[in-house]
């Protein structure tokens, strides 16, 4: 990759980033834009560009550049802009605490004031140093759910690891899991290694998912299962892994209607690995650490239309806010984030937002929280359960979209624009998503 | 008579996940059923006549500070030789320095098609 090593670290920053994933590398680009001088984006890996730069499939950017490209690529040409825009980038480089000690926001929308966010940090090449910022956007991304997440019984041999670090350990290092691989969960990176491991010679003896629906997205069904022949056991868990020192078989059983394995159908498979793609979780110790208010149902902090926290100043963006099933709505959020952050810094933020965005029937998770009347939004959610087949989802009673369906695994979008919020007086608005005939039959 | 045969494909082009069914005698299409919009029509015939995927891996590569460098084909590939691409590269080894969009492998397996490099890597001096 490109490399353009940060040879002084300036005592203050205008913006400082935390993370250089989509969100980070995007909210630095935004905050140039709108004006902040000196943005720094650090990131505790060797190199910018972070997940991305593990995901070498196609499937990024037909959005964001209107082609498909792989998450290297897609993970460059924004660290160009970023390089060209001036940004300073500062690698391997651990944010360890974060602290903010901004005055309060004047609530007319005059930031301006230097609000002052500590950001402490720990790298080789400049040792622990504390550096000021006026604003700070955290883009630390999400870490995946491990066993502990899900208690799986048996013994704790090796060869049971996430699908993303055997990801990272193939596509960075060039080293094998395993030769024989069972997949727990089918998220999108289980699919996703199912075939890069076919490719590379090992034997997916299968994938294997407790719901009765898949985790995925069906592009991915189709081109990492179906074409290499690889079972998918949908309502069917792992009950158990066995081996000494290392994985050599699993226990899988059908669940009934309550997940409840049912054992008398169980059967055992010999593999040497297992890997698990039970979903992610957002990176927010620093988050937590700093104080700032979270939503328990998306796991990030809540966030208003600027992508603004509760705390004035700290912004946030990416899938440290929820989790996004595609890169592109990642720097859309974040580019977003970050011209905020810009505004905050020159005093053109926007006034509050004067309407507040809840999850309503069989949505499971809403960003951002709320939203001004008289701005454009984007509203990104996720439905609960899945419903296939023509749906509508809604903004309260002002407005409605039909989509052919709806799944958990894929993230909706609706824009709201001023017009439906004109005659809108209340105080909060709900998203639902429900089937078209249930709403025709009210 | 000559025998219809039937194939059947899942429709990617949104999440409703339509099941496609393509009739054919002796390859000719005749007829295209279970879409729900033109998306799933024409999708069933590309995959039907002409099936083609992106492929990506990853190649040796010396002098940088990774081991690996990842690649993918420039264009899509006929479905069928997609892991006789992956074998294909499994032999090509580069050195650093690589940009991004260089060529690593001309025409793999003959079919007109080059495999690139998906990122850049500086040379470590
Ligand atoms: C394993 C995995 C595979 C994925 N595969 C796909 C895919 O195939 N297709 C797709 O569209 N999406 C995929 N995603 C999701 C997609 O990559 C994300 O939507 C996107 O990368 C999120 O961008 P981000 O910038 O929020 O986070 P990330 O890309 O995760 O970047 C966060 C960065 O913050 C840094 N960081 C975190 N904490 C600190 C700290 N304290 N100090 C300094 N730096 C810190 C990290 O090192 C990292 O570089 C995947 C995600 C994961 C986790
Ligand atoms: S045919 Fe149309 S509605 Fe059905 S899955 Fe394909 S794109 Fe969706």
């Amino acid at each position: 990759m490109i490399s353009r090593h940060l040879r002084h670290l300036q005592p203050h920053y205008d913006v400082l980033v935390v993370g250089s994933g989509p969100a980070g590398l995007a909210a630095a680009i935004g905050a140039r834009e709108t004006g902040a001088q000196r943005v720094l984006i650090v990131d505790r890996e060797r190199e910018a560009g972070g997940i991305l730069l593990q995901c070498i499939h196609s499937g990024f950017g037909l959005h964001a550049f209107k082609e498909e490209i792989t998450g290297p690529e897609y993970a460059e040409r924004y660290l160009e802009r970023a390089l060209e825009a001036d940004v300073d980038v500062l690698e391997d480089a651990f944010v360890m605490d974060v602290k903010a000690e901004g005055p309060p926001r004047d609530p007319t929308g005059n930031g301006g004031r230097p609000g002052r966010q500590r950001v402490k940090l720990m790298s080789p090449t400049v040792g622990v140093r504390v550096v000021e910022a006026t604003s700070v956007v955290l883009a630390m991304g999400a870490r995946e759910r491990t066993r502990g997440a899900i208690h799986i019984p048996g013994d704790r041999p090796a060869g049971v690891l996430t699908a993303g670090l055997a990801q990272k350990m193939v596509n960075l290092h060039g080293y094998l899991p395993g030769r024989r691989i069972v997949i727990l969960g089918s998220g999108d990176i289980g699919l996703i290694m199912a075939r890069r491991l076919t490719l590379e010679g090992c034997e997916v003896a299968g994938v294997f998912e407790i719901m009765p629906y898949v985790n995925g997205l069906g592009r991915n069904v189709v081109q990492c299962l179906q074409d290499f022949d690889i079972p998918l056991h949908l309502s069917t868990t792992v009950v158990d892994i066995h081996g000494h020192d290392r994985v050599e078989r699993v226990t899988v059983a059908p669940v009934d209607d309550r997940l409840e394995p049912v054992m008398d159908k169980a059967w055992d498979i010999a593999c040497d690995t297992v890997l698990l793609s039970i979903g992610l979780i957002p990176e927010n110790e620093l988050s937590r650490r700093l104080g700032v208010r979270m939503d328990p149902l998306t796991n990030g902090p809540i966030v208003a239309s600027t992508f603004e926290t509760s705390l004035p100043g700290v912004f946030a963006a990416g899938n440290v806010v929820h989790i996004n099933d595609l890169a592109d709505w990642v720097s859309e959020q974040a580019l977003l984030a970050g011209r905020s952050a810009g505004q905050f810094v020159t005093g053109g933020l926007p006034p509050d937002d004067n309407i507040r965005i809840l999850p309503g029937d069989n949505v499971a998770q809403v960003v951002p929280h709320s939203v001004a009347s008289e701005r454009i939004h984007t509203v990104y959610f996720r439905v609960r359960k899945p419903i296939y087949g023509d749906t509508y989802v809604k903004l309260g009673d002002l407005h409605r979209r039909k989509v052919r369906a709806a799944v958990p695994a894929e993230m909706i979008t609706m824009k709201v624009a001023p017009r439906l919020l004109r005659d809108f007086h209340g105080d909060a608005l709900h998203v639902h998503a429900a089937p078209v005939e249930q709403e025709q039959a009210r | 008579m000559t025998a219809v045969e039937r194939y059947t494909y899942l429709c990617t082009g949104c999440p409703l996940g339509c099941r496609l069914e393509v009739d054919a005698v002796e390859g000719d299409i005749i007829e295209i059923r279970g879409f729900e919009c033109a998306k799933g029509k024409r999708y069933a015939r590309d995959e039907h006549t002409d099936p083609r995927r992106p492929v990506s891996t990853t190649v040796a590569i010396s002098g940088g500070a990774l081991p690996r460098l990842p690649v993918r084909t420039a264009d899509a590939v006929p479905k069928d030789v997609v892991p006789q691409v992956a074998v294909a590269l499994r032999d090509v080894r580069v050195r650093a320095p690589v940009r991004r969009g260089d060529v690593v492998l001309t025409d793999v397996l003959g079919t007109g098609i080059d495999v690139i490099a998906s990122r850049g890597m500086v040379a470590l001096d």
